[in-house]
């Protein structure tokens, strides 16, 4: 069997709440995230609805103590909050004791600042600074700096919604094969215009709360967020006696190889993904006591992944249900902010609602959990698909 | 653990590269940018779907293509991507047609090629591989990210083919705005005299190198990998010593090295970094350069990789990336170094194989 990485620290940002407790708080009541936009200006402000986080950038650069002269995108912003809390829940005073990296995923990076300054860029010098802030790495080498992680491993990963699920397996196993003693892992992105015009001009935006597997589901909600987990090694949980939250235990991704935008039909990609990360976890499919689905509620997504699902799980699928109706869809820290919620369920025993769930799909005849339910969970599994064909599932388990 | 070997290459580049030869014929471009010379697309990809693609998409097809015949297998157990900014025109299109047309109007190809992970899905669709695939964005170590993955898996047995690769394309609206703050230098600059220029800013240029790592080495077979680590930062009077541990870690001592091949790109204000690595430890080691030859880009780091494999398989050296007189006979082990802006570090170790 596949030995589990530790996780010794988490934190996050979300519409649903600035932290963990918040969080969880919000999960438990049932309490969506989802509004009308109204930190971006946009014509399509009454065609869609948002998971957006309350605080404004100016709020997070006072909370921060950034100067003046700084050049944080709300990526960079909300990645240092997330990580800050996540170094401090795991209980870290000097991170330059051990070998830390990070591995940080986004997909909208700086192009916040880069569709508000664009034509501005060529004449303003007081805006320029921002060019710099533009590419996706930007945020990551920024996240590091606030944490203190100099003269390390630090990078970035860019596979559209799975991006964060894949910063933890990397992460995973840049500990198993011993080439850093503790990795930040997770993943920011911001909302931007860009990301709004660009999923409706796919038609795959819900004008209303989004529905994960409802037969009458209208698409998604974007959402912005930030989540990150603290991986350490063995050799760090025992030297410093530390509290293990949960562990990696598995993690599988593969590519749908189908269309660049859409899933197959059978969810051929989600369904080797889930399967490998079972084998690498060394577990059966009857050993998983939750999904939380990737579920973003447009129809090819729902239809695509419940298929995969029940391929892999047959007539024995576990209790499953997706958040995307609590926080909207976060684009590359999905993976991230639903790691988060993962361990919060082992943590607490307890699975999450698929919140506006009203009528079943007519293809097949599964039905996520629909309230607070309370029992001993030993193992979560965590999907997160994206463009490009990318398939990412992540198993956390209590045990190592 | 597995060795890796570099079984093939294919690069699309500012230098006639996709044909195969060796910087037989070497242009010597004049300008503040350059570009990649294309090949004969329709040769790899049908031409209505090249048509829609970007050049970011076809230069990464037409390269893995390239690397997977001469590796003589069709298909590899993953596919790993490093690209500092994707496909940047679409980027740009997308952006500008958001402003231009007070949002409406928008058709989803510029965005949906904009997604950082698009030359990776597309090699994935093109040659149907549904194994692991990856994308990494991180500035001038996106490269490095993807081979030190790729390393790992291959090293664990995890894979025993992977294909991986660095593709950066230009954009209009970028490289203005990168000449507005100086990163690309105001005057045109001869390649032959970029490191004679004094002046800031980089060249900019574009380009796709792929190659297939793999667990067994073939009649192909250009190097062995041993390591690549990356930092994100590093102080000049830092390298030396980081070097040492990363060199100790593969039981390798700095008079092993015979060949160093440096990032040089002609910014009076970074190639210090160079010289401050090669200092000292490096003065009888033969030295080489090669972005007068291929323009500064984030994944540029991959023709170097490029140029070390040949190098290691030729077992010669271009006149023209020559930066000192020290000759070398045998090539065993080299080694590269990048950085850009004086950020996002890279020691990568090859040898003969």
């Amino acid at each position: 069997m596949g030995k589990g990485v530790a996780i010794t620290g988490m934190g996050i940002i979300s519409a649903i709440g600035n932290n963990v407790e918040e969080n969880f708080q919000s999960l438990i009541d049932k309490k969506k995230g989802i509004g009308r936009v109204k930190k971006i200006q946009t014509n399509h402000v009454n065609d869609i609805m948002v998971g957006e986080i309350d605080f404004t950038n100016d709020d997070f650069i006072e909370q921060l103590q950034l100067p003046a002269t700084n050049n944080y995108s709300r990526t960079a912003l909300l990645g240092v909050i997330a990580a800050k809390e996540a170094i401090k829940n795991a209980g870290i005073s000097d991170i330059t004791q051990y070998k830390t990296g990070l591995v940080s995923a986004t997909s909208v990076g700086g192009m916040d600042m880069t569709e508000r300054y664009f034509y501005e860029y060529l004449e303003n010098p007081e805006v320029q600074k921002y060019i710099d802030g533009h590419h996706a790495g930007d945020s990551t080498q920024k996240i590091a700096e606030q944490l203190g992680i100099d003269g390390s491993l630090v990078t970035t990963i860019s596979t559209a919604c799975s991006s964060a699920a894949n910063a933890i397996m990397l992460g995973a196993r840049l500990i198993k094969t011993g080439r850093l003693d503790r990795v930040v892992v997770g993943g920011s992105d911001c909302l931007s215009k860009f990301t709004i015009n660009g999923f409706k001009t796919l038609m795959i935006l819900s004008d209303t709360f989004n529905t994960p597997f409802d037969e009458n589901r209208k698409g998604l909600n974007l959402g912005e967020a930030a989540a990150f987990l603290v991986l350490e090694s063995d050799k760090v949980v025992q030297a410093e006696n530390k509290t293990v939250l949960a562990y990696v235990k598995g993690y599988g991704n593969a590519n749908d190889a189908f269309h660049q935008t859409a899933s197959s039909d059978d969810g051929d990609g989600a369904t080797l993904a889930m399967e490998q990360a079972l084998k690498i976890a060394g577990l059966h499919p009857e050993d998983i006591d939750y999904i939380n689905a990737h579920g973003t509620a447009t129809g090819n997504n729902d239809l695509s992944e419940g298929r995969a699902i029940l391929r892999v799980f047959g007539d024995r699928v576990p209790d499953f249900s997706s958040t995307k109706a609590y926080t909207g869809h976060t684009l590359a820290a999905a993976g991230g902010i639903e790691a988060v919620y993962s361990v919060l369920a082992l943590q607490n025993n307890v699975i999450y609602p698929n919140l506006n769930f009203e009528t079943p799909m007519k293809e097949f005849d599964i039905t996520p959990e629909l309230s607070i339910k309370q029992k001993e969970i030993k193992t979560v599994l965590s999907n997160s698909l994206g463009f490009g064909g990318n398939c990412s599932t992540v198993i956390f388990s209590k045990e190592p | 653990m597995k060795q890796v070997y570099v079984n093939s290459v294919g690069s699309i580049s500012t230098q006639k590269t996709f044909d195969g030869s060796f910087l037989e014929d070497v242009i010597d471009h004049e300008d503040h940018v350059i570009h990649a010379m294309d090949p004969v697309y329709k040769d790899y990809i049908p031409p209505a779907a090249a048509r829609r693609m970007a050049k970011g998409i076809k230069m990464g097809i037409v390269a893995s293509k390239i690397a997977l015949t001469e590796a003589g297998i069709d298909n590899v157990d993953a596919i790993i991507t490093g690209t500092g900014m994707g496909c940047v025109r679409d980027s740009e299109k997308f952006v500008s047609a958001i402003i231009d047309n007070d949002e409406q109007f928008l058709t989803p190809t510029p965005f949906i090629q904009s997604t950082h992970n698009t030359v990776g899905g597309q090699i994935a669709l093109e040659i149907q591989c549904k194994g692991y695939n990856f994308t990494y964005v991180h500035a001038a170590i996106s490269f490095e990210s993807a081979l030190l993955d790729a390393l790992m898996q291959i090293q664990e047995e995890e894979a025993n083919h992977i294909l991986i690769g660095g593709v950066d394309e230009l954009g209009d609206h970028t490289v203005k705005i990168h000449q507005v703050i100086n990163h690309i230098k105001t005057e045109k600059v001869k390649s032959s005299q970029l490191l004679a220029s004094k002046t800031s800013g980089a060249v900019f240029g574009e380009g796709a190198n792929f190659f297939v790592l793999s667990s067994e080495k073939g009649e192909t077979s250009y190097a062995e990998v041993l390591d690549t680590k990356t930092f994100n930062t590093l102080e000049k009077d830092q390298l030396q010593s980081e070097l040492n541990i990363f060199l100790k870690a593969n039981n390798i001592e700095a008079n092993d090295i015979d060949l160093l091949v440096l990032g040089n790109n002609g910014d009076v204000d970074f190639d210090d970094y160079y010289n401050a690595l090669a200092q000292d430890l490096f003065t009888q080691t033969q030295q080489v350069y090669f972005k007068h030859l291929s323009g500064e880009f984030n994944t540029v780091s991959s023709f170097g990789f490029w140029l070390a494999s040949n190098i290691l398989k030729h077992q010669s050296v271009p006149e023209v990336i020559k930066l000192n007189h020290t000759q070398t006979v045998q090539f065993d082990n080299v080694l590269l170094y990048n950085q850009y802006r004086g950020e996002n570090h890279s020691f990568t170790l090859l040898k003969k194989c």
